[in-house]
């Protein structure tokens, strides 16, 4: 085992980082740049039972230390996902991949999730109750615990994957969503989504999204984060995946000493396409210079006794 | 795509609101016309994308107005300085489907990405038309750019003061074998429906990552869901669903 391997689930990762879904398409814009077999694995685009455009545009802001988006899970659809998506990935990447879900009732969530349950490329279900930018469906199933359980449940009576809960920060007491995930039959949770957020265009006068609200991603969200990692690796003892605003070798070192066995990087990917190349590289030299000898040697260490 | 560190040669302003820049460094990028360039600001976090004005030698032109805190903050960046820069965005402009008389249609700072392809075009023989659209008189920039390359040019200003008086659409010549626009949303769209050939479009939007990945800045047209960074920001007018 090497000094960055880590597991999810009984699957080994070479390394911990994973580009976080909705950050990194199929992979495909940055396969033209480096081999995306470097990463620890990545989370594929949301995919929904039927296709959608998502929201109307302006979809994206700019913010202090991050961005705004409310993209609304546009994505071709599970059918085109297995049918086209898929086969064309197998060329490029060669590790088990993570397939992000999303749904608008607990009935599209288990037909989503059972088919890409049969497809062998797929290594973990990510079932996304957190996405803060579609109506009636996605941030609803994730901020009620209640809610959370039974799309949960009802995945895992379908499934034989093992299955990653995506949380939603937008929410008083995270520690009580995460239990009732891992109740329902999670084998780890992934958090956090984006935190709800607004700007307002001075010169219109109008919120900038034409769907008003978005969700803030970036360094700015970083703190909050580690916080709810902290606070959920601490109440669950199924894995924890860290994941808000992760830029640097250094976040990936203080996401897992919160708690993060692995760790997802986001908006970082946008400005930077090499982001998650650059902090794989540095991890080793980083690594040295706190004294870490093994990544799995600091999972938690922040809140051990 | 191809990420580099771009020098600053020069950056003056061209009027009160629209700047040239000239960056060097782009050494082996193809770049072609109607593509643009995302750049990393300073303090900001989302990288601006600008279209590309020319790229000859080692040499990129950026052609700006100033908008908000992006372009406001380059407009105050000195030669010397660095910007790092993503390359060879977008798909640019289809140059075989220009037949022998192109037409060339740009409103304000929809302007700079035809100069490439007028320069492109003339050089493979055609006989190229400009109509350049602008509010006012001191708006005014590159009439003489494109005149030095050979092309035939008119200005309009919507007051009158310089050139035809009246909008882009009230000066299309009579006959022209395909047509390229790139400006402002109302005028595209005006263009759209006096046109009576084949055209294409340069389209804008606000971008999260500018080479596909986010799926920010997505347009709905008639053979599916685009990604203006990626698919665009060029459409042919066949795509596009502006009839209603």
């Amino acid at each position: 085992m090497g000094r960055l391997t880590t597991e999810l689930c009984g699957i080994t990762l070479d390394n911990p980082v994973i580009p976080a879904s909705g950050t990194f398409g199929y992979g495909y814009e940055f396969a033209e740049l480096y081999d995306i077999n470097l990463l620890g694995t990545f989370s594929f685009k949301g995919t929904t039972l039927n296709p959608r455009f998502g929201n109307p545009t302006p979809r994206i802001a700019e913010c202090p230390g991050g961005m705004l988006n409310a993209v609304g899970l546009q994505n071709p659809g599970v059918d085109n996902v297995i049918q086209e998506e898929l086969p064309k990935l197998k060329q490029i990447f060669h590790k088990p991949v993570m397939a992000n879900i999303s749904g608008f009732s607990v009935d599209d969530y288990v037909e989503t999730a059972a088919r890409l349950d049969r497809e062998e490329q797929v290594g973990w279900l990510e079932i996304n109750i957190s996405c803060p930018n579609v109506h009636g469906g996605g941030m609803s199933f994730g901020t009620d615990p209640q809610q959370a359980y039974e799309v949960i449940h009802a995945v895992r009576m379908n499934t034989h994957k093992p299955l990653i809960a995506k949380l939603s920060p937008n929410v008083t007491d995270i520690a009580m969503i995460a239990r009732s995930c891992e109740r329902a039959g999670a084998d780890a949770i992934s958090l956090i989504n984006t935190i709800l957020g607004m700007r307002i265009d001075l010169n219109r006068r109008k919120p900038i999204l034409a769907n008003q609200t978005g969700g803030l991603s970036g360094p700015a969200v970083f703190p909050v984060a580690v916080r709810m990692v902290y606070q959920t690796a601490k109440a669950v003892s199924v894995p924890v995946i860290g994941m808000g605003g992760i830029t640097t070798a250094e976040d990936v070192i203080e996401m897992m000493m919160a708690g993060a066995v692995a760790v997802e990087v986001g908006a970082a990917n946008l400005t930077d396409p090499y982001a998650c190349k650059t902090i794989i590289e540095q991890l080793p030299e980083v690594m040295d210079r706190y004294q870490i000898s093994s990544l799995r040697d600091i999972v938690g260490i922040a809140g051990k006794e | 795509m191809k990420q580099k560190r771009l020098k600053i040669e020069s950056n003056q302003s061209l009027n009160e609101t629209v700047y040239e820049m000239k960056l060097s460094g782009i050494q082996d990028a193809e770049i072609r016309p109607g593509q643009f360039v995302n750049l990393k600001l300073e303090g900001l976090f989302l990288r601006r994308p600008i279209s590309v004005c020319d790229a000859e030698g080692d040499l990129l032109t950026l052609v700006y107005r100033t908008v908000g805190k992006g372009t406001d903050q380059m407009s105050r960046m000195e030669p010397g300085e660095e910007i790092d820069t993503l390359l060879e965005l977008g798909n640019g402009y289809d140059r075989s489907a220009a037949g022998e008389r192109p037409l060339l249609i740009g409103g304000g700072v929809g302007v700079p990405p035809l100069y490439a392809l007028a320069k492109h075009l003339i050089r493979s023989g055609k006989e190229v038309s400009v109509v350049l659209g602008f509010n006012t008189a001191s708006d005014v920039f590159y009439e003489e750019e494109f005149r030095a390359l050979g092309a035939a040019v008119t200005v309009t200003t919507v007051d009158g003061s310089y050139g035809r008086k009246g909008f882009v659409t009230d000066v299309l010549p009579e006959a022209y074998s395909f047509f390229y626009a790139c400006g402002p949303m109302p005028m595209l769209k005006a263009v759209y429906h006096k046109t009576n050939c084949s055209g294409q479009f340069s389209l804008e939007e606000r971008m999260g990552c500018g080479f596909g990945a986010c799926m920010g800045c997505s347009v709905s047209t008639k053979t599916g869901t685009k990604r203006v960074c990626k698919e665009g920001p060029v459409f042919f007018k066949e795509d596009l669903a502006w009839d209603d």
